[in-house]
């Protein structure tokens, strides 16, 4: 279980300060899946870095199976079971698919077959890209779906996803929601999914609206998804007149 | 014959571990630890200056030959001439190398002159690696030259690799294409301490269709300096790429200066280089993978320099 206690992070700039998260405080349970939807700039890819130990809080605590991991930093907690898939995620000149696999999955004897399979979980085939280098040679697309099958590889007990359907085409987008549908069935897994995608909207427990560094609504997506629809035409000034 | 030291020196610049391979000469500080020809490549003792002759007859093909060089001497310098013929239609392997065990404080330096004449249609898979170590203060030190001259159709596959142990090296590479001819020379370096290195490399592409490529990998760690100077020149219709790239640590320096010249409308030559630190995103996506810090940069370097 993910615990988040009262969780503020405050940026400091010439004009002041600015508050990104305020006060929030948060359990998901085991083999749940959430997604954070909201409003760009609403504060939902700092939550998931909190999590992930990738910005140090302000203020507040986080507790992950009953461990304070305030203090931990991104290694313990990626040992811990906690993994993060980036909404850019880097490129390695050098490092090709199946080396970033076996450093994910941390088996120096992974085998292509096991390589292969995380690949097809994110509809790549393995035999185009298990040699090839994490490179410029590969479009976003591709990047992006490596990315997440890393974290297929590594198996953590809680994975999050920033925004995984980002420069994904249809096609694959349809394969990659049956994979989350997948570790969702067969509760391998707590998953928090960054995104504003109705069809992953739609696979989650509890849907979590982070606007203005603030949770403002959380239920399910029967009670949720009309609220996002209505905000999503509110917002929009020139309509509302 | 050969001690521990030596054994693994062998090892380490062209994994010799005792087993028999076909062509082999082994160079101990400067003389002739051990040589053996076979019936398509022939060794022998140069008679106009240090080094040795090496003629590989027309049409080997998938043969071997080792010709690497370890100093265990402190303060032995020598410059040796080595010549390569490798006749038409050949395909072959050659591993040279340089070990250097210094554990004196006096300098030891080798400074090789190797140069090939590959015959028509023939191909070459060249590699070299330099290695050095030792606890003395005396600084090891290589410079090696090599000029190549490839015939109509033949090509040239060298892979030149140092990573730690040498203090200065200065490298000199000048390689002639003929027309249809192909050089890739794949270039990694890695550099700490107060090491320096100098990368100097002339690919002239003089005939029809020949084709150059460049790949420079290096990383400079602590106070050590780099300095490349890639020059591709096309002399006709012909394709060149120079590719330079360089992970900067601590405080390094490196200049990378890569020209590409062309004397010809049809000559098509692209250069590219860049110099930069670890990314930091590079880092963090491996410590969510579970590695630490450290680990990280190590794996982000060994990918780079493999």
């Amino acid at each position: 279980m993910l615990e988040l206690k009262n969780i503020t992070y405050r940026v400091s700039s010439p004009d002041g300060g600015q508050t990104i998260l305020n006060d929030i405080s948060l359990t998901i349970p085991d083999h749940k899946l959430v997604v954070f939807t909201g409003p760009n700039g609403g504060g939902k890819t700092t939550l998931a870095k909190v999590i992930m130990g990738l910005v140090t809080p302000t203020s507040g605590q986080i507790f992950y199976n009953g461990e304070d991991i305030t203090d931990l930093g991104i290694t313990e907690r990626a040992r811990r079971g906690i993994s993060y898939g980036f909404q850019q995620p880097p490129r390695f000149k050098g490092i090709t698919v199946r080396a970033l696999l076996t450093i994910a999955s941390g088996n120096e004897s992974l085998s292509k077959d096991q390589c292969c399979r995380y690949l097809t979980q994110v509809g790549l085939c393995a035999n185009d890209y298990l040699d090839r280098e994490v490179d410029v040679s590969l479009s976003g697309g591709e990047v992006k779906r490596i990315e997440i099958a890393t974290l297929l590889a590594r198996g953590s007990s809680m994975m999050i996803f920033d925004e995984p359907e980002a420069g994904i085409d249809l096609w694959s987008f349809a394969r990659l929601t049956e994979t989350f549908e997948q570790i969702h069935q067969t509760r391998t897994a707590t998953m928090i999914i960054i995104s504003h995608q109705e069809r992953i909207i739609s696979l989650a427990d509890e849907i979590i609206v982070v606007g203005g560094g603030e949770l403002r609504h959380r239920g399910t997506t029967e009670e949720i998804f009309p609220l996002i629809m209505a905000d999503t035409l509110g917002s929009c000034p020139v309509l509302s007149r | 014959m050969f001690n521990e030291i030596d054994n693994s020196l062998l090892e380490k610049i062209a994994n010799l571990t005792g087993k028999s391979v076909d062509a082999l000469n082994i160079r101990k500080d400067s003389g002739c630890a051990a040589r053996q020809s076979t019936e398509h490549i022939e060794i022998t003792e140069r008679e106009d200056k240090r080094g040795i002759v090496i003629r590989i007859k027309d049409g080997t093909v998938g043969e071997k030959c080792y010709i690497p060089v370890i100093i265990t001497k402190t303060g032995l310098q020598e410059e040796v001439y080595n010549d390569f013929y490798v006749g038409e239609n050949c395909d072959v392997e050659i591993v040279a190398g340089c070990g250097i065990h210094n554990s004196g404080c006096n300098e030891a330096r080798h400074d090789g002159v190797h140069t090939f004449h590959i015959g028509k249609n023939s191909r070459v898979l060249y590699a070299e690696k330099h290695y050095g170590e030792g606890d003395g203060e005396g600084k090891n030190v290589m410079n090696p030259q090599t000029v190549v001259y490839l015939d109509e159709g033949a090509t040239m596959q060298m892979e030149t690799v140092q990573i730690r142990g040498v203090d200065s090296t200065k490298r000199s590479t000048k390689v002639v294409c003929g027309a249809g001819a192909e050089c890739v020379i794949t270039e990694r370096l890695l550099t700490h301490g107060h090491q320096e290195a100098v990368s100097d490399m002339e690919i002239v592409l003089d005939g029809e269709d020949a084709r150059g490529r460049v790949i420079s990998r290096s990383v400079a760690q602590d106070e050590s300096t780099q300095l490349f100077y890639p020059r591709m020149v096309g002399n006709t219709r012909c394709f060149g790429h120079v590719q330079c790239d360089t992970i900067i640590m601590g405080d390094a320096k490196v200049r990378s200066i890569p020209e590409i010249a062309a004397n010809s409308t049809e000559a098509q030559l692209i250069h590219e280089a860049a110099i930069g630190k670890i990314a930091g995103d590079q880092l963090l996506k491996l410590q969510t993978l579970g590695l630490t810090a450290e680990e990280a940069e190590e794996r982000i370097l060994d990918g780079f320099l493999a």
